[in-house]
């Protein structure tokens, strides 16, 4: 009969050479221990890199500008932006919804891919969750606050109230809330359970008391039970089945807060799926950007390799096309539908305007220089990935700028105006990525940044784990 | 022997250790043909074959996340019907005060809003979950069940289990790393 052996928890030497990832996803020469050891010893292991405390900084005193935005525009009222008639909707909602957009790749990567059998979105999937978590959060902020009366923006919830009145649930507005509030609630839902078996695998690595309890208490204590996991895996695969409609469905109707309006070349049918690939296309471009990060200053490399990266480049340049060909047919509708309103509109946002510039930054920004990803050279290449990622953060933000900037001219010259944001525009736009950089740090400090026990069911079988994703197959 | 005075804690199970998934799949299968019935795997990632061969083999959760589901866009349709049509009608354009087509997207969401949340109650109630003490995280060894182990526990409410000598007999033909019993 075998003996009771003392679990060794220190030291474990791979003797074995493993041969390379077929599909290039794990690099290295990691089994299911190192690897587990690898990503929880950012969490546990008490070092920080010197770059986490430049990033912190760097993001939270981004934030203070939120701070002092907010203070101002709750005492002073929205007057203190640029918002003015006609141009009602100003910044606020140009970040609004470039936020949202951002936060679409996470649940995209989490949910459809994984509905896909796509490997590689295993060691990616849990900071593009918190990614769309916490932009999400800076999302939410806008519509809260160009409500001007924040402190009734719960009105826009249906609530049976003393007054006896209700909001209009015909209006995209009230669609947005609903669709808003449910992405963040069930994103949040899919991370916080795809973490359970993570903050388990760190209560039991845990190097000090605190550490153990702190996490003990929000695996909940979970013990890897077979039974346990059979309703987990069932439970995963049916939020990303639910997640998956769910993206499009959230941006579709944050489209629908243009497209229902009457106002020229906001009112099309082009926009619902316009705007969900615009969503997905800044997404992974934002996952760009955090990749970059942590496979330089946390090594990452192993899990998060080039060909990740390359991934994610040819998703952005599917989904660039996409958008592009938007554009295309915003022009062509303009044209071809004979509407004086709607032809002279775009003549006025392509040339004659006075923003006429902010099309041809956009073009030149989302549809013209992202075409160098058509190289493997230049996909391969971080450096240029990074600008060119942020290439399409500054055109997805001028995007929505310029369907803004439409309101400048409306039916009727009469009603035309300019807009100018203030500095408190700025202010609260700049602080808001403060938050989201500031949220990012604290994620990578206490959480892991990537799913330690899908990347073991991952590995090889030879390397301990189950060959592959699994999921798929045993969620019954 | 006086039962008050013995300090020995009543078991939970006699547990036994392997070090890759396929021993354990192959240690639950012979288990259960050897005719124990009330027993646990336990593995640092999924292994669908563990509960197929413990007798597991679909588990409740679909079925509570339809429901809730369900119920949530009921409620959705019902509720935006109630305040257009009948608590608070209004004129919209001239559109009938039933204008359903303009109510899917808040049913779709509360649809989606509440089989997940179902799902997660569902799961953490099924599973007896948040639950910080269990008599398995008495076996030292155990915690490696998180890292690079997996383990096959049989518990003393089997009616096979006996004293658990004859339990113990049966782990170590299977060639376990180790052996340990669970105390309560």
């Amino acid at each position: 009969m075998a003996t009771v052996t003392e679990p060794a928890t220190k030291g474990h030497v791979i003797q074995e050479i493993y041969p390379p990832h077929p599909e290039g996803l794990v690099g290295g020469n990691h089994n299911i221990v190192t690897l587990g050891d690898k990503i929880a010893d950012v969490v546990i292991g008490g070092h920080t890199p010197k770059a986490w405390w430049g990033f912190f900084l760097f993001g939270f005193m981004l934030l203070q500008g939120l701070v002092v935005g907010l203070t101002y525009l709750f005492y002073m009222g929205t007057g203190v932006w640029g918002i003015n008639q006609p141009v009602a909707w100003g910044l606020a909602i140009v970040n609004f919804v470039w936020w949202i957009g951002i936060g679409h790749a996470g649940t995209l990567i989490s949910a459809i891919l994984l509905l896909m059998h796509q490997k590689w979105r295993t060691s990616i999937n849990r900071y593009a969750e918190a990614m769309t978590l916490f932009a999400v959060s800076c999302a939410g902020i806008f519509p809260l606050v160009h409500m001007g009366r924040p402190w009734v923006g719960y009105w826009i919830f249906p609530m049976p109230m003393n007054y006896g009145a209700w909001p209009q649930p015909r209006s995209p507005l009230m669609w947005d809330a609903f669709a808003v509030s449910t992405y963040l609630t069930v994103s949040l839902v899919f991370w916080y359970v795809g973490l359970i078996p993570d903050l388990a695998v760190l209560r039991d690595t845990a190097k000090n008391k605190l550490q153990r309890i702190t996490y003990g208490m929000l695996s909940l204590g979970w013990r890897g039970s077979a039974y346990h996991w059979r309703r987990y895996e069932k439970l995963y695969l049916l939020l990303a089945g639910l997640g998956t409609p769910l993206v499009f469905s959230v941006h579709t109707i944050v489209s629908f807060d243009f497209a229902v309006a009457i106002v020229p070349l906001w009112h099309a049918t082009i926009f619902p799926p316009f705007f969900v690939a615009g969503a997905i296309y800044s997404g992974f471009a934002m996952v760009v950007w955090l990749a970059v990060p942590l496979r330089h200053f946390y090594g990452m490399k192993d899990f998060i390799t080039m060909k990740h990266m390359e991934l994610c480049a040819k998703v952005m340049i599917a989904t660039g096309l996409l958008v592009s060909f938007g554009y295309f047919c915003e022009l062509w509708m303009g044209w071809y539908s004979h509407s004086e309103f709607e032809w002279s509109t775009t003549y006025q946002r392509i040339w004659a305007g006075p923003y006429w510039w902010s099309y041809w930054v956009l073009i030149f920004t989302n549809t013209v220089f992202p075409q160098l990803l058509w190289f493997k050279r230049i996909r391969t290449n971080e450096l240029l990935l990074f600008i060119i990622a942020g290439s399409v953060h500054v055109g997805m933000w001028f995007e929505r700028y310029v369907i803004i900037i439409t309101l400048t001219r409306d039916h009727s010259p009469g009603a035309w105006g300019r807009y100018a944001p203030t500095e408190w525009d700025y202010a609260i736009m700049l602080g808001s990525v403060g938050l989201f950089i500031t949220l990012f740090c604290l994620f990578i400090k206490f959480l892991p940044m990537i799913s330690i026990t899908e990347m073991r069911e991952f590995l090889p079988f030879k390397q301990g784990g189950r060959d592959g994703h699994a999921v798929m197959e045993n969620a019954k | 022997m006086n039962d008050l005075h013995d300090t020995t804690p009543a078991l939970h199970g006699i547990m036994a250790e392997f070090t890759n998934a396929d021993a354990l799949v192959a240690a639950v299968r012979t288990a259960r043909e050897s005719g124990y019935t009330r027993m646990d795997g336990y593995s640092p990632y999924p292994v669908g074959e563990v509960a197929d061969e413990l007798g597991f083999p679909r588990s409740e959760i679909g079925a509570i996340m339809f429901i809730g589901g369900l119920c949530g866009a009921t409620f959705g349709l019902l509720m935006q019907t109630w305040i257009t049509v009948y608590d608070y009608p209004l004129n919209i354009g001239g559109k009938p005060f039933w204008s359903w087509p303009m109510y899917i997207p808040i049913t779709w969401a509360l649809l989606v809003l509440t089989a997940s949340l179902s799902g997660l109650f569902g799961l953490l109630a099924l599973c007896g979950l948040p639950q910080p003490y269990h008599p398995v995280f008495n076996v030292p060894q155990f915690k490696r069940a998180t890292r690079d182990r997996f383990f096959i526990c049989i518990e003393s409410t089997d009616p096979n289990f006996g004293d658990g000598q004859g339990v113990k007999t049966f782990l170590a033909k299977l060639n376990p790393e180790s052996i340990a019993e669970v105390p309560e």
